[in-house]
């Protein structure tokens, strides 16, 4: 026991000390030292950590915070195929899904090249996606559409090349294309704004304008019970050709909703295979026609995903029959 | 400033060094749960027991229960996803703090019910077992991934494995938090 004297003699002592040696604060907690020291124990780390690492495109909205950068976590295939217009989807239909291998909270990035070789032409696209959690995606894309002997036969040059560049954005606005209720697709708005690098060439063709902006509508769900992915979209647009061959007509054709369809059957967690449909306007009528295609998709790596395809894009500009091969690789973190 | 140097330094004088041997668990009130001699399992708080529990209505298909490997295969594949997910770097920490034991029994018992293997579920409720977990939609897909393994391990053709999936993949509302 300290004992009263004992204590005022440290009363004394303390008032006799100067106040110099004293540190400018006094020190705030004795055990300050374990608090700094490196937690050891996962769980400890764990508990310890805020509730919320946050991110403006969580699942409650807007939050601030430092967002995960390259992290990953999501189920292999799920942020689907590039299409060739740059966004996640099944190769030339859209998804509501988003690119990038993100959780939600963290950013992911897709890369793509794509390579469609018909009788006639030949089709190179490029591009890449940035995911925002499992909410945003905006993507670029350029497509090269080399139109070789044809070319020549239309007059406008032998392997003349129509350029196009595609800038997207996709949200999600519902659901989730894997969990939660059976009944409740991942559901996403979005918009693909083009331009027709050819602006005076699509002109003479007949289309009103060398760019435009396409809105979208789309459904996704992996319907798990049946091992089938099931995507539905709608799009509004004026697209003539993707847009390659300009938007519109000069005579006041203009935007008209398409369809967009895609059912994938699961073979494993890496391999899926499936068939897709996208519906097409023929504004200037060159005969432009629906797309179809049968494809098979493999997740080599978490990171690299290959799909092959065979398509059947019909009449492009007034030549027929073109069936031909669909190759693409896609890289995501 | 003075005041507060001289007012600690007397507080400093004043404290006392605990007694040898405090039993630290008793002054902080912490209780130490015994694991049941028989089950190995540490006892949880009482709640009304129910397949309902389960979360899902179970299928009604001997030919799933088979894919599986039946009773004795889905216990297996229980206890390999619970033996994964522990060893899983990703969502280790989140398993490091619960009775495995209990999971692997409660966990089987509910794969059992839903494949309609014919085996009651007599845990606790989705919501109930994992409050205030702070599970994340990453650790659900680790989750996922581990569950996966166990059932390619174990020869599950991929079909069913998607059919249990299936039933799970809705829960997801009542166990991911954040
Ligand atoms: C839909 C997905 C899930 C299902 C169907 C599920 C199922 C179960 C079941 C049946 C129990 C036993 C409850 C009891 O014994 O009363 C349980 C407990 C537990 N689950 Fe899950 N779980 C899911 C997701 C997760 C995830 C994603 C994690 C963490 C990564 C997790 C971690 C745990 C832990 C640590 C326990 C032990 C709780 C305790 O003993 O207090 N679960 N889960």
């Amino acid at each position: 026991m300290t004992s009263i004297p004992s204590c005022l003699l440290a009363l004394a002592q303390a008032a006799a000390v100067p106040v110099a040696p004293l540190p400018a604060e006094p020190p705030q907690i004795a055990y300050a030292p374990v608090l700094d020291a490196e937690v050891e124990t996962a769980p400890t780390q764990r508990a310890l950590q805020p509730v919320r690492t946050a991110t403006a495109f969580d699942e409650d909205g807007v939050q601030t915070g430092k967002p995960r950068l390259f992290k990953g976590g999501k189920l292999l295939l799920t942020n689907g195929i590039s299409t060739v217009e740059g966004s996640s989807g099944g190769g030339i239909a859209r998804w509501a899904t988003i690119a990038g291998r993100q959780m939600p909270g963290g950013v992911g990035l897709s890369a793509h090249a794509t390579a469609v070789e018909l009788p006639d032409y030949g089709w190179r696209s490029y591009g890449v996606a940035v995911g925002f959690g499992d909410r945003l995606e905006l993507s670029v894309s350029r497509a090269d559409f080399d139109t070789r002997d044809v070319g020549a036969a239309l007059g406008i040059g032998q392997g003349y090349t129509f350029n196009m560049d595609t800038f997207g954005a996709k949200l999600r606005v519902a659901g989730d294309v894997v969990y939660g209720a059976s009944w409740l697709p991942q559901i996403a708005v979005g918009l693909e704004h083009k331009r027709s690098r050819d602006g005076a060439l699509v002109r003479a063709l007949g289309a009103a304008d060398n760019e435009s902006t396409d809105f979208t509508l789309s459904a996704t769900k992996l319907v798990l019970a049946r091992s089938v992915l099931v995507n539905a979209t709608l799009r509004y647009t004026e697209a003539n050709e993707l847009g390659l061959l300009g938007f519109g007509t000069a005579a006041g054709a203009g935007y008209d909703l398409q369809f967009e369809g895609s059912l994938g059957y699961q073979l494993s967690r890496r391999a899926v295979v499936g068939a897709e449909y996208r519906s097409k306007p023929d504004n200037l009528g060159l005969g432009d026609d629906d797309w179809m295609d049968i494809f098979a998709a493999y997740a080599l790596t978490d990171h690299l995903t290959l799909t092959a395809a065979y398509v059947d894009l019909g009449s492009i500009a007034t030549f027929s029959d073109q069936r031909g091969g669909f190759l693409s690789a896609q890289v995501a973190f | 400033m003075l005041l507060t140097a001289t007012a600690s330094a007397v507080l400093m004088l004043l404290q006392q060094a605990p007694a040898e041997g405090t039993d630290w668990d008793a002054e902080f009130g912490v209780e130490v749960k015994e694991r049941d001699p028989v089950t190995g399992e540490i006892p949880v708080e009482p709640y009304a027991q129910s397949n309902a529990n389960a979360g899902a209505t179970p299928y009604d298909s001997a030919g799933l229960a088979r894919d599986f490997g039946g009773r004795e295969g889905i216990a297996r594949i229980a206890a390999r996803t619970v033996d994964l997910s522990e060893a899983d770097p990703r969502i280790a920490a989140i398993f490091a703090a619960h009775d495995m034991v209990r999971l692997k029994r409660t966990l089987g018992e509910q794969f059992c019910y839903l494949l309609g293997a014919g085996c009651d579920y007599s845990g606790r409720d989705m919501r109930t077992a994992h409050a205030e977990m702070g599970v994340t939609k990453a650790d659900m897909n680790a989750l996922v991934e581990n569950l996966q393994t166990a059932m390619r391990e174990a020869g599950v053709p991929f079909a069913a494995q998607n059919r249990l999936l299936a039933k799970l993949a809705p829960m997801s509302g009542q166990v991911v938090e954040r």
